[in-house]
């Protein structure tokens, strides 16, 4: 009951504590990944009935009201169509998802979904997926693999599309400008494809007039924290700055706060364009605080279970299958509101 | 002027101006402070108030380490007490009220100061080695947080509760008064009585204090309920912020940074002697750290090897060895200096 003998060296003492940390660490990674249930056998031929199919799907997280509506959409789309599925929150982290989809091998599942935490990474895993036969579907986010035969169909939005429909926006809506319009850049979290692929398609529609000038670009993980705090201190050394660029409406309601404590109408004094359109961010682009947002939408899971369903059957599929998205102006954000689900 | 030199606060105190002279080269508006809709405006403001949290988890980390412990739940804490706060506001018919917003916070504090009463009932009665004791709330901690929220962000619009973490009272911000109310509280019970000492004693030699008559149990439930307590109020402020409870993110790594500032404050993590002042340097080197990475606009690829290399700097010119140096460099140039003056 007492505690250690305060006699021993502190060497000793660290170094226990060291190897007991590594235990429990190991320990917790046993049971995380020793919850795996028993599969099913995989020999049996002939097509499948939606009631046999098992599906894994590796979320990334919850980290925004968009994901927490793509999660709900897929379970209910699953639960709808009769199909078991197995669900796991990464919370954010590569190896959890890595972790995830090894025991879905393990559990031989009949199709593996998941959104890439980072495009990176994934050759490994997708690899030991392949030569276990269990075919792979991305959803929403994808990887960065040479060899595209690892996964059979990317579900998702087009990231470069939406980044060159936000900037179509800024190239129409200061089309009489002559002035140079300085922008500040709010990145998602580095190395996403979102990231990567929106920063790009913005980059492409603006880069063709040099009036336009990327002041600043930082990341702000796509949290509202993040979006607020960046905001803050680029809005003091770039003063003179039109227009943010969210790469997520998270990020964006947080640059409106930073813009309000340094005592400026968002909006009106710095324009803000922001990508997903979730109820959060519609709600502001009603209230007149943020100028255009182009939607992401989470809504894929009936497309996924369609892709799920081709896939067991052995019937082939599209490569790359892009989900039905819009934008929103201020005046459409007040008609499209009340009707938000996420 | 080697008494300057020899201070343990000299490097930490040298880096921090170094970071801040950074800033002034890349933003020459660096130390000017403005007074703006009646309150203070400028990026030393906006330094110390989102530098609030972590200083004041840090000083909470700075008891627990003094006794030759660590607190690594502290992160967790912060999500869990955001979420509680948070899902009592939405719970209410009137969000807005300073009643409901006072119980909120009532509720979340006293829920963190249970999790702190486990947690030194882990280390004082169990004896189990503080960093696995605090690893199992650290792990399990945003589970119960995820649960709260029901792994949803949950946003709050309540003009009483955003105070906390973004309003001003005189002109200064909430968030900073808070944190030195804490800073403050924590210094003159501990260093204008003997709790101070007493709390070192336990940290150099357990079973020596107790047999001179120190009650060490005591002692730590005390640190660590001391702690929680302290990371339930960074919670609030972290989640009145951002106007959302957010279990994945909210304090996410604060740990680390609480540690990393009382480390760079020349606290020792065999515990014993402890410096407050310290751990208040240590936290402002770390915020100013995070601003320098926007304003001099290193890009976020580059960010974690520029904090990387900064923190190695800092700990390097700290460590004895380092010193020891130092001083037999100084010894024959400042013999050499009185002999050329003689």
């Amino acid at each position: 009951m007492r505690r250690v003998n305060g006699a021993r060296s502190g060497t000793t003492r660290k170094h226990a504590a060291r190897v007991a940390g590594i235990a429990a660490v190991a320990a917790l990674a046993v049971t995380l990944s020793g919850c795996a249930g028993g599969g099913g056998d995989q020999a049996a031929s002939g097509p499948k009935d939606a009631g046999d199919i098992v599906v894994g799907f590796a979320q990334v997280g919850a980290e925004s009201g968009w994901r927490t509506a793509n999660t709900k959409d897929i379970q209910r789309a699953f639960k709808d169509a009769g199909i078991e599925l197995k669900f796991s929150d990464a919370q954010q982290k590569q190896e959890n998802q890595i972790k995830a989809i090894r025991s879905y091998i393990t559990q031989q599942v009949d199709v593996i979904a998941f959104s890439p935490v980072v495009e990176t990474g994934w050759d490994a895993v997708l690899k030991e997926a392949k030569d276990a036969g269990i075919p792979v579907v991305l959803t929403d986010r994808a990887v960065d693999s040479e060899d595209e035969t690892l996964y059979e169909s990317f579900l998702g939005s087009d990231f470069i599309e939406e980044g060159k429909k936000a900037g179509q926006w800024v190239v129409e809506e200061y089309a009489d400008q002559t002035e140079p319009v300085e922008i500040i850049q709010l990145e998602g979290t580095t190395g996403a494809a979102p990231a990567i692929d929106r920063a790009e398609g913005f980059a492409e529609v603006i880069g063709a007039d040099e009036k336009f000038q990327v002041v600043a670009s930082q990341t702000g993980d796509f949290t509202r924290a993040g979006g607020k705090q960046v905001a803050e201190a680029l809005l003091k050394s770039n003063p003179g700055v039109d227009l943010i660029y969210a790469h997520n409406d998270d990020m964006g309601l947080g640059a409106i706060e930073a813009i309000e404590a340094a005592g400026m109408v968002p909006g009106q004094d710095i324009k803000i364009v922001t990508v997903d359109a979730v109820k959060d961010g519609m709600t502001a682009l009603a209230e007149g605080k943020i100028n255009f947002i182009v939607e992401c939408s989470p809504l894929l899971g009936d497309q996924l279970v369609d892709i799920v369903k081709k896939v067991v059957a052995g019937e082939d599929v599209e490569k790359r299958i892009i989900t039905e998205e819009t934008t929103f102006t201020q005046e459409q954000a007040v008609e499209a509101l009340p009707e938000r689900q996420y | 002027m080697s008494s300057i030199l020899t201070h343990r606060l000299f490097w930490p105190v040298v880096m921090l101006l170094v970071l801040f002279a950074i800033n002034l080269v890349a933003f020459p508006g660096f130390f000017v402070i403005e007074v703006k809709d009646g309150h203070l405006f400028g990026s030393l403001v906006d330094i110390v108030r989102n530098g609030a949290p972590t200083l004041i988890i840090a000083v909470g980390m700075t008891l627990v380490i003094a006794t030759r412990g660590i607190d690594l739940s502290v992160g967790a804490i912060c999500a869990i007490s955001g979420a509680v706060a948070c899902s009592i506001l939405l719970g209410s018919p009137n969000p807005g009220s300073v009643g409901t917003v006072v119980t909120a916070v009532v509720v979340a504090v006293v829920i963190s100061l249970v999790l702190g009463v486990w947690n030194g009932f882990l280390v004082a009665v169990f004896g189990v080695q503080p960093i696995i004791a605090t690893l199992i709330l650290m792990t399990a901690g945003r589970g119960v947080a995820m649960l709260i929220t029901e792994g949803q962000i949950l946003t709050v619009n309540s003009p009483p509760f955003k105070v906390i973490g973004s309003g001003f009272l005189f002109g200064i911000p909430v968030a900073v008064l808070i944190a030195a109310l804490i800073f403050t509280a924590a210094a003159v019970l501990t260093r204008r009585t003997a709790l101070g000492m007493l709390i070192e004693s336990v940290g150099i030699n357990p079973e020596a204090s107790r047999q001179a008559g120190v009650r060490s149990r005591g002692l730590l439930f005390t640190v660590y309920t001391f702690s929680a307590l302290c990371a339930a109020i960074a919670g609030l402020v972290l989640t009145s912020n951002q106007t959302a409870a957010d279990a994945n993110n909210t304090g996410l790594f604060i740990e680390l940074d609480a540690i990393l500032a009382v480390v760079i404050g020349g606290t020792s993590l065999a515990g014993g002697r402890y410096s407050l002042a310290g751990t208040l340097v240590g936290a402002l080197v770390i915020q100013t750290l995070v601003t320098t990475v926007y304003t001099v606009g290193i890009p976020p690829i580059a960010t974690m090897v520029f904090k990387a290399a900064v923190v190695t700097a800092v700990c390097l010119l700290q460590s004895p060895t380092t010193n020891a140096v130092i001083a037999s460099w100084r010894k024959p140039i400042a013999a050499r200096f009185r002999k050329a003056t003689v």
